[in-house]
């Protein structure tokens, strides 16, 4: 079925529900489903990460190598992130090359890790304007169950936080940690019929016309925004997003995620 | 590329390019400038240059992306390699892809798409020159195509950026402070205040964002009186040129000073009888004389058949009161780097 045909009945239910406080799978509008993260699942791979957030399911690999860096930034590492939607998630994914949602998904997964400095990438930096690492952060989502965006995130960070540089395999000194300085942490919100539910479940996805995702540092200052979705949102319902969200994201960090 | 400036801001609270911390840019904004399209925009936001061109409603293709309940709208960011100083590689990337979804989105529930169904509104942007704030410049302008394309909204959407730079916020950032700044956070907004873009990367405590959400809403505002000024101004020209649709403008002239200033789209609707008599003359006055107007090729102030009754069912967005124009000059400078490497 088309991602768009969205019963207008399940829509309706959602919002009475809403009205009443009550959501669907009977959380509480800020309440996140269960996580479980596993990391060190890819042994080839030099960091990964299994993620379930509810039904959703993603794996993270991270892989290292030696490049050139940006002509623009000789003197730091490159991050470079993607994230595949496979047809094998869900019966709405086709194959063929990444469209806007794979592609939004994956860039502000990027930003939050990039803008948060999470990677102190000038010590990735070998010779300068010629030799850096390079990490790639490959994004597989294998069950589609709702906000993949958070998924995502927190498993990229996780398989970060595990990632070795594998500087022998290329006679470069020794194997090291990834230099991580900071724990960046996305919480996602979505509007539905003017009420604000956290973590969506697929359901509340695709009813829902508007989306917020906020990423917050670990001193609990936002590190990236996105909103994504045709609907509009109020400041006071952005700024209730934002303080909910930094709140969620400190839970999750001291809970799942450590230095 | 520049290097990173020792100071963004002097100790008399003035940025690089001679602005204060709240201050936005100077924006030029032509419309109506390409003859095939349907509605067009020209935009100048610092350096920035941006054309915007909306095609439709028209029918759909492929055929199978076309809904039976509405319109389609399908927005194409796209930067031209010569607009930054490394050559960028033509067609689409990644940024372009994202920019793209973010940019429809913050139109779309705006559009009455519900009024066209099977059918497609395309809006196309071309960045021509680059200077931090692409995705902001090219929303305006497409905002303001749309309306000049007739096609019905509820409300113009205005964009604009806030930013950190020395620990400071400020709106509007400009290349460097894009470039070596702490944050940068580009909304955008309905006159009304529903915020239909948002995004943020780098570093803001919550409180700093709350600011910078207001500072920026300050910055939608103004953007919005230009781009409503620029279509008045626009349209009260135009209806003066074509001879029998001069009584008509006339009348919605007597109207305009009782508009209040920052009219809300809604509050314009008020103005639907004036747009019938136009509409009239429109219709059964001088198609065949705007016809041949347009075969001339002056397009600059030519009236479309139709135009003005259509531009006018939207009535939201093209109020007709009459003000001179004002427009702020843009300046020609030499390009920059867009980021590179994101």
């Amino acid at each position: 079925m088309n991602k768009e045909i969205v019963s207008i009945i399940q829509k309706d239910q959602l919002y009475n529900l809403m009205l009443k406080g009550e959501r669907a799978d009977g959380r509480a509008f800020d309440e996140i489903r269960e996580i479980k993260i596993e990391t060190g699942v890819i042994s080839k791979a030099e960091g990964s990460a299994r993620v379930e957030i509810g039904d959703t399911k993603l794996i993270v690999g991270v892989k290292i190598s030696p490049g050139t860096p940006f002509p623009d930034t000789p003197d730091v590492g490159v991050i470079i992130t993607s994230l595949e939607l496979i047809p094998l998630a869900s019966p709405e994914f086709e194959s063929g090359p990444p469209r806007e949602n794979a592609v939004e998904l994956a860039r502000v997964t990027d930003r939050g890790i990039r803008e948060s400095g999470a990677i102190d990438l000038k010590k990735l930096c070998m010779i300068e304007g010629e030799k850096v690492w390079i990490i790639f952060i490959d994004i597989h989502v294998l069950d589609d169950g709702g906000n993949i965006m958070d998924a995502a995130a927190l498993g990229s960070i996780a398989a970060l936080l595990t990632a070795t540089i594998p500087a022998e395999r290329y006679e470069l000194g020794e194997d090291a940690p990834l230099p991580i300085r900071d724990i960046p942490v996305s919480v996602t919100a979505v509007d539905i019929g003017g009420g604000i539910v956290f973590d969506p479940s697929l359901q509340e996805e695709r009813v829902a016309n508007t989306k917020l995702t906020v990423i917050s540092n670990q001193e609990g200052a936002l590190a990236g925004m996105q909103k994504s979705g045709s609907g509009s949102l109020s400041p006071d319902q952005i700024n209730h997003i934002v303080e909910v969200a930094c709140k969620k994201a400190q839970d999750i960090r001291e809970k799942f995620l450590e230095i | 590329m520049t290097d990173k400036p020792e100071k963004f801001i002097d100790e008399n609270g003035i940025r690089s390019d001679n602005r204060r911390a709240n201050e936005i840019r100077d924006v030029k904004i032509e419309v109506g400038v390409l003859s095939r399209a349907d509605g067009s925009c020209y935009l100048e936001f610092g350096k920035n240059k941006v054309m915007a061109a909306v095609y439709g409603p028209r029918e759909v293709h492929p055929r199978h992306q076309q809904k039976s309940n509405r319109a389609i709208v399908r927005y194409k960011y796209n930067m031209a390699s010569f607009s930054v100083e490394d050559r960028k590689r033509p067609g689409p990337d990644r940024r372009s892809i994202e920019v793209s979804k973010v940019s429809r989105e913050a139109l779309e529930d705006q559009i009455f798409t519900e009024y066209f169904p099977k059918s497609a509104i395309d809006i196309f942007v071309e960045v021509l020159q680059a200077d931090a704030g692409t995705r902001t410049a090219a929303l305006n302008a497409a905002s303001v195509a749309l309306a000049d394309a007739g096609i019905p909204m509820r409300s113009l959407v205005s964009a604009c950026a806030v930013g950190k730079v020395d620990d400071t916020l400020v709106l509007d950032l400009n290349k460097d402070e894009d470039n070596y700044g702490q944050a940068d956070m580009p909304i955008a907004m309905t006159p009304d205040g529903k915020i239909t873009l948002l995004q943020m990367d780098g570093h803001l405590t919550e409180e700093e964002f709350r600011q910078g959400l207001e500072m920026a809403q300050e910055g939608c505002r103004q953007v919005y009186e230009m781009q409503r000024k620029a279509l008045i101004d626009y349209y009260s020209k135009k209806t003066e040129v074509s001879g029998t649709e001069v009584t008509a403008a006339e009348d919605v002239k007597k109207d305009a000073p009782e508009e209040t200033e920052g009219v809300t789209p809604l509050e314009v609707t008020e103005d639907i009888e004036d747009t019938e008599k136009i509409d009239d003359t429109n219709e059964t006055g001088d198609a065949e004389e705007t016809e041949d107007i347009r075969e001339t090729g002056d397009s600059e102030d030519t009236v479309k058949a139709g135009d003005v009754g259509e531009s006018e069912d939207s009535g939201e967005e093209v109020p007709y009161t009459g003000e001179n124009a004002d427009e702020t000059d843009g300046q020609m400078d030499e390009s920059e780097e867009e980021s590179s490497n994101e």
